[in-house]
């Protein structure tokens, strides 16, 4: 079975900057695939390309078997966009949006009642979309884009300005989405988010992609040490230091917490557990951001 | 689903137009003050009225009205209480001039304070005297004058100025309406959201077309209901309904150029501005803020250059001088061809997105 996204050796420039830079990558149907990146890493013009917002200067992008650019009416049916901003028409209500979009795609007002029930919307369908929350906004955003029912989902920096209460209940919506069957490919700068709901990331940076896979599997691949940590006082430093073994980590205490750094962390956690000392136990795996950092040698900055 | 896409786009703008107070405000409720403004202040200019205050009987004066019953359409007579009080009120302006008889002597106070009117209260009574005098003559006139003015009787100043603000108001509303819209559907990233439904380009622009010309009427149909009111007194002549094509023409005209400004302008704060640069001197010098016919030499050229100009004096001549219906054709030509001109130059403009 053909790729449902496929691209190859991807360029675009703006002037004399590399927006996208030789980008090629396969997303499977059904897949949940994130691009992730810093601002200014090419995510977005990537996306676009995609979507056949913008012509490539060169390379080749076929969505759902088809050309993405030029702008194609077969396509477009079968793709739903969501794009960063809310894009709404002025002064109207949630349910005169939706179902404005609905028309847009011959779908009828029932249907667009539904996927507002669908995002948890029910309540607001009377409210002018100026009067909607950050997060109401966005999931209304998301309901319009899936209002015709697209086989492809394609979200840009769909948290982006929302506060962890609504990022939680956005993400739940997103897995739901996911669960249902459809492709989604979702762009990033939010490490977590990447890790919590892709099922394969591509870290993207200045026009490149610098790795894909699962996050779990990049996170693996780095072999970086496990961060343990406990309450200070239970064990000193050097005891500490004892029962890291064969993991030769760093043990530092900064009166509040002891940390200790081992890449054999069953016998660290069973040598604390033998002392006693569990009390505030917190354990750290490498994340997407030391990923990244030992990808570019420098600090993941959103 | 293209008709789905036009019929609903046009609803979406329709909402969003009747629901946006500055916008009803500015293309309905300001032009109206305007009317209402403009239509009270020059109600009567065409017969200026003389009111002469009379002090104790004034025989001559009753005579004349008797004589001629349509002297009391621009004489309003008071009566003094004394010679005093009616000086006073001569120099407050609050009447025009204070007549008393003494004998055979028609005594006139006036004041110069208004040039004019002190000129037609000397010459009105005089010619009361005057023609007191040949009645007491004994014989018939042998000289009459007879004097009418060459416009159109019913051509009074609401038929000048409800084609020039109106004018004003369709200009306005259309640039404004056409402007914002693309710089604000570019700039909340909707223009894109529509570019990747499956509508056509055509049901975008021909649903905002279709909502500008729906306003413009019901801007048109607001202003003639108002200015026919017999207060104000506009009499339509014979072939206004030609007005109708001419504003669906000056619309798209107008439309034109807010689709131009509105693919150069970033923000909506610069579209206004620009707007308001081209439109406001184009109401001063196309003739709807001032009569073309009074406007100074210089005016009236550079009015040639303004398509608004086209759209006021072609509505004047079929709703107010009584020409047929063939007279609005050229300004019909005029602004169809302005608006194929500009609005390829707003095609060859146009953005999807800022980049």
């Amino acid at each position: 079975m053909s790729a449902t996204i496929s691209v190859s050796d991807l360029r675009k420039a703006y002037g004399d900057v590399a927006a996208v830079d030789g980008v090629s990558f396969e997303v499977t149907r059904g897949e949940f695939f994130g691009i992730l990146g810093p601002n200014g890493a090419g995510k977005t013009t990537t996306l676009e390309i995609i979507e056949g917002l913008r012509k490539p200067d060169s390379g080749d992008v076929t969505v759902l078997g088809l050309p993405a650019w030029p702008r194609n009416d077969q396509l477009l049916p079968r793709i739903g966009v969501q794009l960063q901003a809310s894009s709404f028409f002025e002064r109207l209500t949630a349910r005169e949006q939706i179902r404005t979009f609905a028309s847009l795609y011959g779908v009828p007002a029932k249907n667009a009642d539904d996927m507002l029930t669908t995002v948890g919307l029910t309540e607001q369908g009377g409210l002018r979309t100026e009067k909607l929350s950050g997060g109401q906004a966005q999931r209304l955003s998301i309901a319009c884009a899936l209002v015709h029912d697209p086989e492809l989902l394609f979200l840009d920096e769909p948290t982006g300005a929302l506060d962890p209460q609504a990022r939680r209940n956005l993400w739940d919506l997103l897995r739901q989405i996911s669960k249902s069957g459809r492709t989604v490919v979702l762009t990033t700068h939010h490490m977590d988010e990447a890790e919590l709901l892709c099922d394969r990331v591509a870290i993207m940076d200045r026009g490149k992609i610098l790795k894909a896979g699962p996050p779990a599997a990049l996170v693996r691949e780095i072999d970086q040490p496990v961060r343990i940590s406990v309450q200070s006082g239970l064990v000193s430093a050097e005891q500490a230091g004892r029962l890291t073994g064969t993991g030769a980590g760093e043990v530092t205490d900064d009166g509040v917490s002891l940390s200790i750094a081992t890449s054999d962390p069953a016998t660290v956690l069973s040598g604390l557990a033998r002392a006693d000392a569990l009390a505030g136990l917190r354990v750290q795996g490498a994340t997407l951001e030391d990923v990244f950092l030992s990808l570019t040698g420098r600090e993941y900055r959103a | 689903m293209r008709g789905g896409g036009f019929s609903s786009l046009s609803r979406a703008m329709f909402l969003g137009f009747v629901r946006d107070r500055a916008a009803l405000i500015f293309s309905i409720l300001l032009p109206v003050l305007f009317l209402l403004f403009f239509g009270s202040i020059y109600k009567n200019t065409s017969a200026p009225k003389l009111n002469l205050v009379a002090v104790g009987r004034v025989e001559l004066l009753a005579q004349a009205r008797q004589a001629d019953p349509g002297l009391s359409r621009i004489l309003t007579i008071s009566h003094g209480r004394s010679v005093a009080a009616a000086l006073a009120d001569v120099r407050k302006g609050t009447d025009d001039g204070a007549v008393l008889q003494h004998g055979n002597t028609l005594v006139l106070r006036f004041s110069i304070a208004d040039p004019t009117k002190a000129g037609l209260v000397n010459s009105v009574l005089g010619s009361i005297v005057q023609d007191a005098n040949q009645a007491a003559s004994g014989q018939p006139a042998r000289f009459t004058l007879a004097a009418s003015q060459v416009e159109d009787k019913s051509l009074k100043a609401i038929q000048y100025f409800t084609p020039g603000l109106l004018g004003w108001a369709l200009a306005s509303g259309a640039a404004f309406g056409a402007a914002i819209t693309l710089v604000s559907w570019r700039e909340n990233k909707l223009l894109r959201r529509l570019r990747l439904a499956p509508v056509g380009i055509g049901s975008i622009v021909g649903a905002r077309i279709g909502i500008a010309v729906a306003i413009g009427l019901i801007q048109m149909a607001v202003f003639l209901a108002i200015a026919t009111l017999p207060y104000f007194g506009l009499q339509l002549t014979s072939a206004w309904w030609m007005a109708i094509p001419l504003v669906v023409c000056g619309i798209l005209a107008f439309m034109s150029i807010g689709l131009l400004v509105g693919a150069i302008a970033k923000t909506q704060q610069a579209a206004t501005a620009i707007t308001n640069l081209i439109i406001l001197p184009m109401a001063f010098l196309g003739g709807a803020f001032i009569p073309l016919d009074f406007a100074p030499n210089w005016v009236k050229e550079a009015s040639y250059v303004m398509p608004l100009r086209y759209l006021v004096t072609g509505m004047q001549d079929v709703m107010a001088r009584g020409e047929g219906p063939a007279s609005a054709l050229p300004a019909i030509g005029i602004l169809l061809g302005f608006t194929l001109l500009v609005g390829a130059i707003a095609v060859r403009m146009f953005r999807w997105d800022d980049i």
